[in-house]
């Protein structure tokens, strides 16, 4: 394993991603197209962060959703209140996402599994009760409009250029967490996966080391989640409730726990999926739920890692 | 010199002391070791040591430093390092890199640089991988870098602990029974690890079952009963003192024998 090829490997991996991105749209018949393409990526973003938690360091999030909300907020919030561009509004809701997450993650990432689960579950509801009760702020349970994104004097509006936006976006953020694998800090988190008494007594500062990770995968989502509302033009509660936390949960297993590439297979399968089944709309939901269960039994360590363990590939 | 220094430490598990007022003071370069029947406490004691247990009452003191109470990763990168009796390896993680976890308190990254994979990160996984290799040679598992950690046998896994904390540049190594489970072949290659880390100015406090092996390479013995001090001495005047044949080798069989051919 040496650096060349790894290296070779990672770019092989952001390569194919990205031709995949580039090659998709040929056969978008319509504008509906890109938009259930975006929603992959958005969601594949926010799967991702929270697969940086779950596969790397082995923390779990129920309440990841609420970092979603946050940064969809943001974009809304910005400009309606303060007369802020979207794009300063992406930011701050990031930041503010990071600093949640920093003052939250301190005290709850000492519990570990179940008490863990819960913990970071009850800050998911709370951020979705504040945006619910807030109306002055949010427009309540209904919601609120979110104004259109204008970057260097153009209106992004179209489903076509969100595709872009969040494809790329996704492309940059896998590429950071394919950079995290090898370097101190991820040996560091997989370390504490395996063992934590072992990296402790190695000098691992093992609480700073979940923290930080923590903070990362809340920014990732807080991002995706200003996405959504701005491909969307609409932001409701629902976007940091309970159901979407366990939504990301269900694509970072089902795709693959410490899989880069199993977050975007995980997003891709639960966005499409529910589309797909509209065929046999009485039953849509029922067979979402077998198509899922069947999933997990067939490929019990998610798509992407079982499928390169058959075909004999490191998964990544 | 003295480097590490313990006063009256204790600790109470549900009113059961299993670390009593033990005192010792071990000297630098030394091979300590600390022999006890089961359930003498010798664990407790190198995880109250090691920090993973808060002590009841008493103190550890580090190459003149009051270290009492600190967490492991603080004691870490003051210089003790330990391996663990059940195995804690890395098992999704492949051998070389569960030694270069041992390197983390050198690597000056932090996680936004590792993200970006700038150009220190590069230079500091070079500069982590060559220190790893160096401690895989010195337990002899240098042919094995690139293999999994899970492919490895049980007496490799055993050196692939020590190589991991002596990556940490340990002044005290603390080994938690380093050649239980080992064969003969196998305890011989730890024996000749020890004698090398110790070679080469590390402190070895050493928990160990195999009497042979502690009394070949122990500079001194620490004896514990029922979580208290028994007797301290050279391998000679441990062997011959009548408290500790009577309440130790009285219980063990095959530490007797062992004993007795050496004897």
């Amino acid at each position: 394993m040496s650096v060349r090829k790894l290296l070779d490997h990672r770019l092989a991996m952001i390569a194919v991603v990205a031709t995949i991105v580039f090659v998709l749209p040929a056969w978008f018949p319509s504008a509906y197209y890109y938009r259930i393409a975006a929603l992959v990526f958005i969601y594949a973003l926010a799967a991702l962060g929270l697969n940086l938690l779950m596969g790397f360091a082995g923390q779990v999030s129920l309440g990841h959703a609420g970092f979603m909300g946050i940064g969809a907020y943001a974009v809304a919030i910005a400009p309606a209140h303060f007369a802020w561009p979207g794009w300063l509004g992406l930011l701050a809701g990031a930041a503010l996402s990071g600093i949640v997450a920093l003052a939250v993650g301190r005290p709850i990432l000492r519990l570990k599994g179940h008490y863990l689960a819960v913990a970071t579950l009850g800050l998911g509801l709370l951020v979705a009760i504040v945006f619910t009760n807030e109306t002055r702020w949010t427009g309540g349970p209904d919601g609120m409009t979110v104004a259109r994104l204008t970057l260097f004097g153009r209106t992004l509006s179209s489903a076509q250029s969100w595709y872009w936006i969040s494809a790329l976006a996704f492309v940059a953020a896998a590429t950071l967490a394919l950079n995290l694998v090898d370097s101190p800090t991820g040996r560091a988190l997989r370390a504490i996966h395996d063992s934590e008494i072992a990296a402790r007594v190695l000098g691992v500062d093992v609480g700073q080391k979940k923290l930080a990770i923590f903070v990362v995968s809340a920014v990732y989502a807080s991002v995706a989640g200003s996405f959504f509302s701005l491909l969307n033009g609409h932001v409701t509660p629902d976007v940091s409730g309970f159901l979407r936390s366990i939504e990301l949960v269900a694509m970072v297993v089902l795709g693959g726990t410490g899989s880069v590439l199993g977050s975007l297979v995980g997003a891709a399968v639960l966005v499409v999926l529910p589309q797909a089944l509209t065929v046999v709309h009485e039953y849509e939901t029922m067979a979402l739920g077998l198509v899922i269960m069947a999933f997990m039994i067939l490929l019990r360590h998610g798509v992407v890692p079982t499928l390169a363990a058959r075909v004999g590939v490191r998964w990544t | 010199m003295t480097i590490l220094d313990i006063q009256r430490l204790s600790i109470a598990f549900g009113g059961v002391r299993a670390v009593d007022e033990v005192s010792l003071s071990v000297a630098a370069g030394m091979v300590f070791s600390i022999i006890g029947p089961n359930g003498a406490g010798k664990t407790s004691l190198f995880n109250l040591i090691s920090g993973l247990y808060p002590p009841l009452d008493g103190r550890v003191c580090l190459a003149g430093a009051d270290v009492t109470g600190l967490p492991p990763d603080h004691l870490a990168r003051r210089g003790l390092s330990r391996t663990f009796q059940n195995l804690q390896i890395f098992f999704r993680m492949s051998v070389l890199e569960n030694v270069m976890v041992g390197c983390h308190r050198h690597e000056r990254t932090g996680i936004l640089a590792d993200l970006l994979h700038l150009p220190k990160v590069a230079r500091q996984n070079r500069a982590s991988r060559e220190r790893a290799q160096a401690a895989l040679a010195r337990v002899g598992l240098a042919g094995d870098a690139e293999r999994a950690a899970a492919a490895l046998p049980y007496g490799a896994l055993k050196r692939l602990e020590i190589a991991r904390a002596l990556t940490t540049e340990p002044r005290v190594l603390l080994l938690d029974e380093p050649a239980a489970g080992c064969n003969a072949v196998e305890t011989a290659e730890v024996a000749s690890v020890i004698r090398g880390i110790a070679g080469d100015g590390v402190t070895v406090v050493l928990v160990e079952h195999d009497m042979r092996l502690v009394m070949n390479i122990s500079d001194r013995i620490h004896v514990l009963a029922n979580g208290r001090t028994l007797a301290e001495g050279s391998a000679a005047e441990v062997r011959t003192n009548p408290a500790v044949i009577e309440t130790y080798l009285g219980v063990e069989t095959p530490s007797r024998e062992a004993v007795r051919a050496r004897a």
